[in-house]
């Protein structure tokens, strides 16, 4: 009983002190706290997100202060930290990862004065809003590219979770490919991580030895890249630009870019307009860019430059039909263009991946 | 030329402080490594070792991030007292995890209060016969349990992949990789209101009474010790190694089954596909630090904890970054073993024989 009490009066006087803290930092400053899945060093997913905490920083000086907690874990951690920036006074609270998912959600409805911003994921909430790139857009230049360039027909594929994300990715590529080469094909390799750049090196050589000549990776690091480096075959850079990593081997890069978004979601809540939402955006919104076309004839570099201006435009849509899944059988018939439900819950290969996706 | 020289007489008082001269050599290498950054070596320790506990959110996340390293390090250090070396807690606590989390998903839509006692004997039966494995391998075939139990590490956490990525997964969940979530039913109690300290922490106090009682009040308690410090001894009271090792491998796999029973529904509440930070690794050092005696497994557990939830304070707090948690865990396990070294032996410098003469 007595030490209830104890417990009680000690909770008492710290949620008076949390009050404290976020009324008076309401007043003078907007905190805003990220979650990421990786180190920040890892110049790929997470540096990126990180840049855009930095721009965050650059736009609003002292009104804003920024926060971060690094390498968190995909499973009970995550909830604990999301709480702790939420409980020490954050407004708004950006996690970078799926799997921030469910804790996001959880800690959300117990804090429904701090906003949320959940990125990959979908559920929104009250103060839940979620976003994302149309990465696959990227993935489909980038098939154009490596259709163009490659000599054994084979691309090899560093990938990380059978998550329709990434199977999205992995079609759009091939798609990109096969619309200028029929021959072309993909082998995956799965590493189950997001970051591990022991594995994903792994990996590409395995690619590389079984043929390929074109690697290209859905995890973090640039291992794989530096790979293809060493190797002397091409490659794409992830997330951010790698050609430093890569300077004879990276065709392109398909950058995240999410400074503008953050800058215009923080604005939002400094000055109160903020509203849970679902955005997706793409080329057209900056959200994904392409890094320099390199490293290959003018032609490639030219075909490139308009393959992204049309998917820019609205004229190209990489999932435009008509599309056969691995047995052949058509999904999106010609004339039509995949639905957003096809797109998000993503589950088969399309024609000329090899293998089957793991169920 | 420098070289160990053995003690004979280990000092009692020595061996129980050796933890603690760890500990205060960590600290003050931590002041270092602060004042290093350019940051307040008193406010950065301060940040990473107080601050959490000022909080009761603070206090109960360290309870909940301290219940599956205490469980699972109770059963390790009864084990490793009989020097049986289940390296494997890690699978075991995930088969724990895919068994009970298993009943949970199966009867999602019932609202039984028998759900959760059976989720939890599930989980403990499946830690259980994961840790039967290498016992049956050691007592029939004599293979070594080190190896079989940490290979059977791998064949688990796949088969948790495998089953969320497949008939596992979620129906609604737009293919990606998590079960449904657990009915509340499946949910263990939270025993602090508001927080997420749940059953599984009273169950790993209970833990640690029962280590207890087996070590310093059961028959088979002082037959592990005997085994363990004085096999020949143990021999020829005719003591049975077989039983001792299968006694040593159940314990561990059911407490480190509880142990990842309790993670999913106590805190995670779902299936994903990797649900332990390695607790099952962690709790190797932990038994260790805490000198394989079930109080010293509860302190360590709670110490280990502490250098995770100060990683994550001191991050937000002060900017700390992530590696300095890994750093200070390094630093205490250097330490630790100095310490031990230390304990038993004592440095002589010189060749050997004219240091005996001098």
């Amino acid at each position: 009983m007595k030490r209830r009490t104890v417990f009680k009066a000690l909770a008492s006087a710290l949620s008076v002190g949390i009050l404290a803290a976020g009324m008076a930092s309401a007043s003078a400053q907007t905190k805003v706290g990220f979650v990421y899945v990786g180190p920040i060093g890892d110049h790929g997913w997470t540096y990126r997100h990180d840049q855009g905490r930095l721009a965050i920083e650059k736009e609003f000086g002292d009104k804003v202060k920024t926060t971060f907690v690094e390498s968190v874990k995909e499973g009970p951690d995550s909830e604990r930290v999301i709480r702790q920036l939420a409980a020490s006074g954050h407004d708004l609270i950006f996690t970078t990862s799926f799997g921030f998912m469910n804790p996001t959600i959880k800690v959300a409805k117990r804090f429904p004065n701090v906003k949320f911003e959940h990125a990959t994921g979908y559920k929104q909430d009250k103060n839940v809003a979620t976003y994302s790139g149309r990465f696959y857009e990227g993935r489909y230049i980038a098939g154009v590219i490596a259709g163009k360039t490659s000599k054994t027909n084979k691309i090899g594929y560093v990938a990380s979770f059978p998550i329709p994300e990434v199977v999205r990715g992995i079609n759009a590529f091939l798609l990109g490919a096969r619309s200028v080469n029929p021959a072309m094909s993909i082998s995956v390799v799965w590493v189950n991580s997001w970051y591990d750049p022991g594995k994903e090196g792994d990996a590409a050589k395995a690619l590389i030895d079984q043929g390929a000549d074109i690697i290209t990776q859905h995890t973090d690091s640039p291992a794989p890249l530096q790979v293809a480096e060493n190797r002397g075959v091409k490659g794409f850079g992830q997330a951010s630009d790698m050609e430093h990593f890569a300077p004879k081997a990276q065709l392109s890069a398909i950058i995240d870019d999410w400074n503008p978004y953050y800058v215009e979601r923080t604005r939002a809540v400094i000055d109160g307009t903020w509203k849970s939402q679902d955005v997706w955006y793409g080329l057209k919104e900056g959200m994904v860019q392409m890094a320099p076309y390199k490293n290959m004839p003018a032609d490639v570099a030219k075909l490139a430059k308009e393959t992204e201006e049309a998917i820019r435009s609205g004229k190209l849509h990489p999932f435009a039909g008509p599309i056969k899944d691995q047995s052949g059988k058509v999904v999106v018939e010609a004339g039509k263009v995949a639905d957003a439900g096809m797109l998000l819950g993503m589950n088969f290969y399309v024609e000329g991946v090899e293998g089957s996706l793991p169920k | 030329m420098v070289r160990l020289e053995s003690r004979g007489d280990v000092s009692r008082a020595w061996s129980l402080l050796s933890p603690v001269v760890a500990i205060v050599l960590t600290l003050i290498s931590g002041v270092v490594i602060f004042s290093a950054m350019g940051k307040d070596p008193g406010l950065a320790l301060y940040t990473y070792f107080v601050q959490p506990l000022t909080t009761a959110f603070g206090v109960t996340e360290l309870l909940v991030k301290a219940t599956p390293l205490v469980l699972i390090g109770i059963g390790l250090s009864i084990g490793f007292r009989a020097n049986v070396w289940n390296i494997g807690a890690e699978g075991q606590f995930t088969i724990g995890a895919i068994v009970g989390g298993g009943i949970a998903i199966a009867f999602h839509d019932s609202d039984n209060f028998l759900l959760l006692p059976v989720v939890m004997i599930g989980g403990i039966l499946g830690g259980m016969a994961w840790g039967a494995v290498p016992a049956f391998l050691k007592t029939r075939f004599n293979a070594n349990e080190i190896l079989t139990s940490l290979m059977l590490t791998y064949v688990a956490v796949l088969l948790l992949s495998y089953l969320v990525h497949g008939p596992w997964r979620d129906p609604d969940g737009y293919n990606f990789p998590e079960s449904r979530l657990f009915p509340a039913a499946a949910m263990m109690p939270v025993l602090w209101e508001d927080s997420r300290l749940h059953l599984g922490a009273a169950l790993a106090v209970l833990a640690v009474v029962g280590g207890w009682v087996i070590l310093s009040r059961a028959v088979i308690g002082f037959q592990l010790r005997v085994v363990g410090q004085a096999p020949a001894a143990a021999k020829h009271a005719g003591f049975s190694q077989n039983k001792l090792i299968w006694f040593s491998l159940l314990l561990g796999g059911g407490l480190a089954g509880l142990a990842g029973v309790a993670e999913v529904a106590g805190t995670i509440g779902q299936l994903l596909p990797s649900i332990s930070p390695g607790y099952g690794f962690t709790a190797i050092i932990v038994a260790f630090l805490g000198r394989l005696h079930p109080v010293g497994v509860l302190l360590a557990g709670l110490i280990m904890a502490l250098s995770y939830i100060g990683g994550e304070v001191a991050q937000i707090e002060i900017g700390l970054p992530a590696a300095v948690t890994g750093l200070f865990q390094g630093i205490l396990l250097f330490f630790l073993l100095g310490c031990d070294v230390l304990t038993h032996y004592r440095i002589r410098f010189g060749a050997p024989g004219r240091a005996r003469g001098s």
